[in-house]
């Protein structure tokens, strides 16, 4: 902080000073943004009001180099979309009625630059801040995934982003109780000095229960509880998410969070309590921008404003000024508005969980936001200018130079060198299998608890996560996540729908019907207009897919700036679907269970290779052109694992992506030690492609199943008459081993120990 | 039949001890940290999390705490009582159990379906499993590596307090595989592995006949209700 903004600067000493020169530079302002500053308020900001609007008016926060590409979220949707959405995008979360007088909130959230630079922290934190968003909209938070991207892992730095990060959630996560129930583990060195750590969270209310972030009612106390406030983050949100990486720039430590998770179970459980006993008429987290984000928005959706004494913050150190205190992230802090006659009820809930509070001020009927430091006034503005009109840029789009050339360097063009011989495609499945990606991140997850709450229904290694909500009648929510950068760099547009396809695919493998979408956009510099076309084309696809899978997103997030000096990431659009189960004990696992089972594809499989794991790892190749998405036949084969589900004909189902069948085939053998026998010839000939696509083709809208032979005529029946693609191509065994007809016979601890020792060997 | 579960700040697994309470067929009373009231219950069961953040060390603060004063007493006199993972640390730490919990050998947490061997089933919470029965149930724990002194060692061998031992693969290094312990009269037991976990099918650990199909905790909670009704 420089020293001017370190005085008290008061608006009636604005008013006499208008020439004196403020650092919205430093602060991450641009002139015409400042100009804008002065001219809602009719003369320069203080200081104070400067703090607030860099922060609220950064990227970050005010989404303004997005706003226009998000809302066609809102706009390709149909009535019957959105027919059971309670709250849409804007909100902390969205939430999504599930029936039975039941509602779930989720949503996934970045902490990408944070954990570079602090990779512990920054990852726990990241926790925190999305459950905060959930607890927020009255849920109790039920589970956590985590979506991460690290650097090359021969890299010397990976290790110890890894390290942190993975200890982060670990720490964090495990100590409030909430079971972790997936994710997903990249490594490619694009994300070398930009590593993403995505968080996403669930939470489960009744209807009734619903809150949501506005101050509305004139006279009701403005309250903040929680942890005390202190000097972290300060800056954080301007500072670190709109700006690029530099080799030379300065140490940026200080303006990481800390995060404290005993203290946030504290708060979850007390404002669980608050909720339940009615005396909380509306609340918001304290995230980025601190403060100035919760007192401007909690007004500005109530349209209404709000009277607040800024000496009454409780603080853990004494020395910080009040641009300070308004900038602060300090974490596990919440923001309350409470009718004066509920003070009583809850002074004496949050005094039996020990936590902290102090009266801020109230909610007053004119709109306009005063804050007082002691007997002067430091703020005092339109709530609505700093929370929600800020700034929206249509940022100059630029059709990428090479993305032609890469689009025209296809597996094929390149002259990939394919091998015919059994020996060498053995070997290569082998090496696909064991590959940072495509490995067992089972040293990773087993360092989160997803037992805790007793309601974990599936969980990591299977398709997709899944808890019960309510015991009584079992109806549950499934969640997978997926974004796959190379099919991104690719094609955008389609890349965003290749995500979108596969977390739908993953939920219904599950045996769970898709309901809702979140998502995590990770890209580039906006002011790079060829990221900004990434970035056109991802929400269109997105949108579009959403549009024709008949599944509305309810809400996300955008992580602009990852890139290390010209260098952006891949675009990694991370899509979570949400899925709803009548009754968790239909849940269907990836993994064979039972021996003398048939296998089916489900499904076309084409030639499509291009960016796929076989041309990485077997080629060290990206180019050319993503696997063609049918959504239409996604939402088939979605139909038709959910009728079978229903007639409880499925023993295991794992759908086919990253890697192709033979990953597949490997994971379905390992998730219970099963065996079995399987043939390709005949998928060579029906799709009339040869033994590499047959492997390790990345075609979509397939999964394969295993089905009781009871069941056999009835399950094919199903497929044929919904026209499905099914073709038995194996058969379940209690053998020990893998056995690919004409190809390999592993056995299954060989298998194990390939597909399983890579991680812990590299990080362990 | 009423056992208490308590809850301290930060106490996670407290409405699944209560769910595992409810499955055996027992009526769970939720106990708070600052009543030192136990509301006349049969038994008590000290359950997992980071109490108090597990700050100072794992149990320390929680030992300290109002209904401590209540449940030590209580324990004495002979009140079934259970610690499953921080609830044992907190016996640990109230001296109703010895010795010591410590971080994990390999220094990372580790969440694992364990396998046990049950060393001793003349206690409150084992006597339903047959002597030597190999269990299944959830381990999850930072800091779970049992210590103690030799002297201790040789006197928890000797007298037969070992409850459970690490089978297979020992988690987080706690000498002798120790998994659990029983105090002298056999109404206090304490282990790291969580059995409340494992009482419901379709949400514990993996058996070879079914997923997550494994219920191998609910004993700990049946054998409890025996005693109770049997004494």
């Amino acid at each position: 902080m420089t020293k001017e903004i370190s005085t008290v600067d008061t608006t009636k000493n604005a008013k006499k000073t208008p020439e004196k020169e403020q650092p919205w530079r430093e602060l991450g302002l641009k002139e015409d943004e400042y100009d804008r500053i002065k001219l809602i308020l009719g003369r320069r900001p203080t200081s104070a009001e400067l703090a607030m609007y860099s922060v609220m008016w950064s990227e970050h926060c005010s989404y303004k180099s997005s706003k226009i590409y998000l809302r066609q979220f809102g706009e390709k949707v149909t009535p019957e979309m959105t027919k059971n959405l309670m709250v849409g995008m804007g909100e902390n979360a969205g939430v999504v009625d599930i029936g039975e007088g039941w509602a779930v909130t989720f949503k996934v959230e970045s902490h990408n630059h944070p954990s570079y630079i602090e990779p512990f922290q920054g990852a726990a934190t990241g926790v925190g801040g999305i459950v905060r968003d959930i607890l927020t909209m009255g849920a109790r938070p039920i589970a956590v995934m985590d979506q991460l991207r690290f650097g090359a892992v021969n890299n010397p730095d990976t290790a110890r982003v890894v390290n942190g990060v993975v200890s982060g959630i670990s720490f964090y996560g495990n100590c409030l109780g909430l079971p972790n129930i997936g994710g997903e583990t990249v490594f490619d060195k694009v994300y070398q000095g930009n590593p993403l750590v995505n968080a996403l969270s669930v939470g489960a209310l009744r209807h009734e229960d619903l809150k949501l972030a506005k101050a509305s009612n004139p006279g009701d106390l403005v309250i903040l509880f929680g942890a005390r406030t202190g000097a972290d983050g300060i800056g954080g949100v301007s500072v670190l998410a709109s700006e690029t990486f530099d080799a030379d720039g300065p140490s940026r430590r200080p303006a990481v969070q800390v995060g404290d998770p005993f203290a946030e179970k504290v708060l979850i459980e007390c404002c669980l309590e608050l909720y339940a006993a009615q005396v909380v008429a509306g609340i918001q987290d304290l995230g980025g921008a601190g403060l100035s984000c919760a007192t401007s928005e909690l007004a500005s959706n109530g349209q209404a404003g709000m009277r607040v004494q800024l000496q009454n913050v409780l603080l853990r150190d004494d020395s910080l000024t009040p641009e300070e205190i308004l900038m602060s992230e300090s974490q596990e802090r919440m923001m309350a508005i409470v009718p004066k006659k509920d003070l009583k009820a809850f002074t004496a809930i949050v005094e039996k969980h020990e936590v902290e509070f102090s009266v801020l001020g109230e909610v007053i009927r004119e709109p306009r936001l005063y804050i007082n430091w002691g007997k002067e006034e430091i703020v005092n503005v339109p709530p609505r200018s700093v929370a929600h009109d800020g700034p929206v840029y249509e940022r100059p789009v630029a059709y990428p130079v090479w993305i032609d050339a890469l689009n025209e360097n296809s597996v094929i063009n390149a002259k990939l060198k394919r091998s015919t011989g059994a020996g060498e495609l053995a070997e290569q499945l082998i090496r696909i299998v064991s590959s940072p990606n495509q490995a067992s991140k089972s040293w990773i997850t087993d360092q989160y608890d997803h037992y805790v709450g007793g309601n974990t229904a599936l969980a990591m290694p299977d398709d997709s996560g899944m808890v019960r909500v309510s015991e009584e009648t079992g109806l549950g929510v499934a969640i997978a996540t997926d974004a796959n950068g190379r099919y991104c760099q690719l094609d955008p547009y389609n890349g965003a729908k290749l995500a979108l396809a596969e977390s739908y695919r993953n939920v219904a493998s599950s045996g769970a019907v898709p309901a809702a979408v979140t998502n995590c956009l990770n890209f580039g510099s906006p002011e790079n207009p060829e990221v900004m076309w990434q970035f056109k084309q991802a929400t269109a696809g997105l949108a579009d897919g959403c549009l024709e899978l008949g599944i509305p997103v309810t809400g996300g997030n955008v992580s602009f700036y990852n890139q290390t000096g010209d260098v952006a990431i891949h675009p990694t659009p991370v899509v979570g679907v949400l899925g709803v189960i009548d009754d968790v004990a239909r849940r269907i696992p990836s993994g064979w269970q039972d021996a003398g089972n048939n296998i089916y594809l489900l499904g076309i499989t084409r030639d499509e290779l291009d960016g796929s794991v076989w041309s990485e790892v077997i080629h060290d190749h990206l180019g050319g052109k993503p696997p063609v998405v049918d959504l239409s036949a996604e939402k088939a084969l979605a139909e038709l694992l959910q009728g079978a589900s229903l007639q409880g004909l499925l023993a295991s189902t794992h759908d086919l992506s990253e890697g192709g069948l033979a990953q597949t085939l490997v994971e379905s053998t390992l998730r219970f030690g099963m065996g079995a026998r399987v043939w390709l010839n005949e998928i060579c000939e029906r799709d009339q492609i040869d033994l590499t696509a047959a492997l390790f083709s990345e075609s979509t809208a397939r999964v394969i199943v295993s089905v009781g032979r009871e069941d056999d005529v009835k399950f094919v029946g199903l497929c044929e008459a919904r026209g499905i693609p099914v073709l038995r191509i194996g058969v379940t065994d209690a053998s020990g081993q893998l056995e690919i007809q004409d190809l390999a016979t592993w056995k299954i601890e060989e298998l194990r120990n390939s597909h399983g020792a890579t991680i812990p060997e590299l990080f362990g | 039949m009423k056992i208490g579960v308590v809850t301290f700040p930060g106490t996670l697994d407290d409405r699944d001890a209560q769910r595992a309470v409810r499955l055996a067929g027992g009526e769970p009373v939720a106990l708070w940290h600052a009543d030192t009231n136990l509301h006349s219950v049969d038994a008590v069961i000290l359950p997992g999390g980071f109490s108090f953040g597990d700050y100072l060390r794992c149990g320390a603060i929680a030992a300290q705490a109002p209904v401590m004063e209540s449940i030590i007493d209580a324990a004495n006199g002979g009140l079934p009582v259970l610690g499953i993972c921080n609830g044992f640390q907190v016996l640990v730490e109230s001296h109703l159990l010895p010795g010591g919990l410590i971080r994990n050998e390999h220094q990372h947490f580790i969440c694992r379906d364990q396998k046990l061997i049950v060393e001793n089933v003349d206690t409150a919470w084992t006597n339903g499993f047959k002597l030597g029965q190999e269990i299944t149930i959830p381990l999850k724990n930072g800091e779970g590596g049992y210590i103690a002194d030799d002297e201790t060692l040789k006197r928890l061998e000797g007298d037969g307090l070992i409850a459970f031992r690490y089978s297979e693969v020992n988690p987080n290094g706690s000498v002798n595989n120790i998994a659990g312990l029983r105090n002298e009269r056999g109404n206090v037991v304490g282990l790291m592995p969580h059995p409340e976990h494992a009482v419901e099918p379709g949400f514990g650990p993996d058996t070879p006949l079914a997923m997550r199909s494994g219920v191998d905790g609910l004993t700990f909670f049946t054998s409890v209700l025996n005693q109770v009704v049997n004494s």
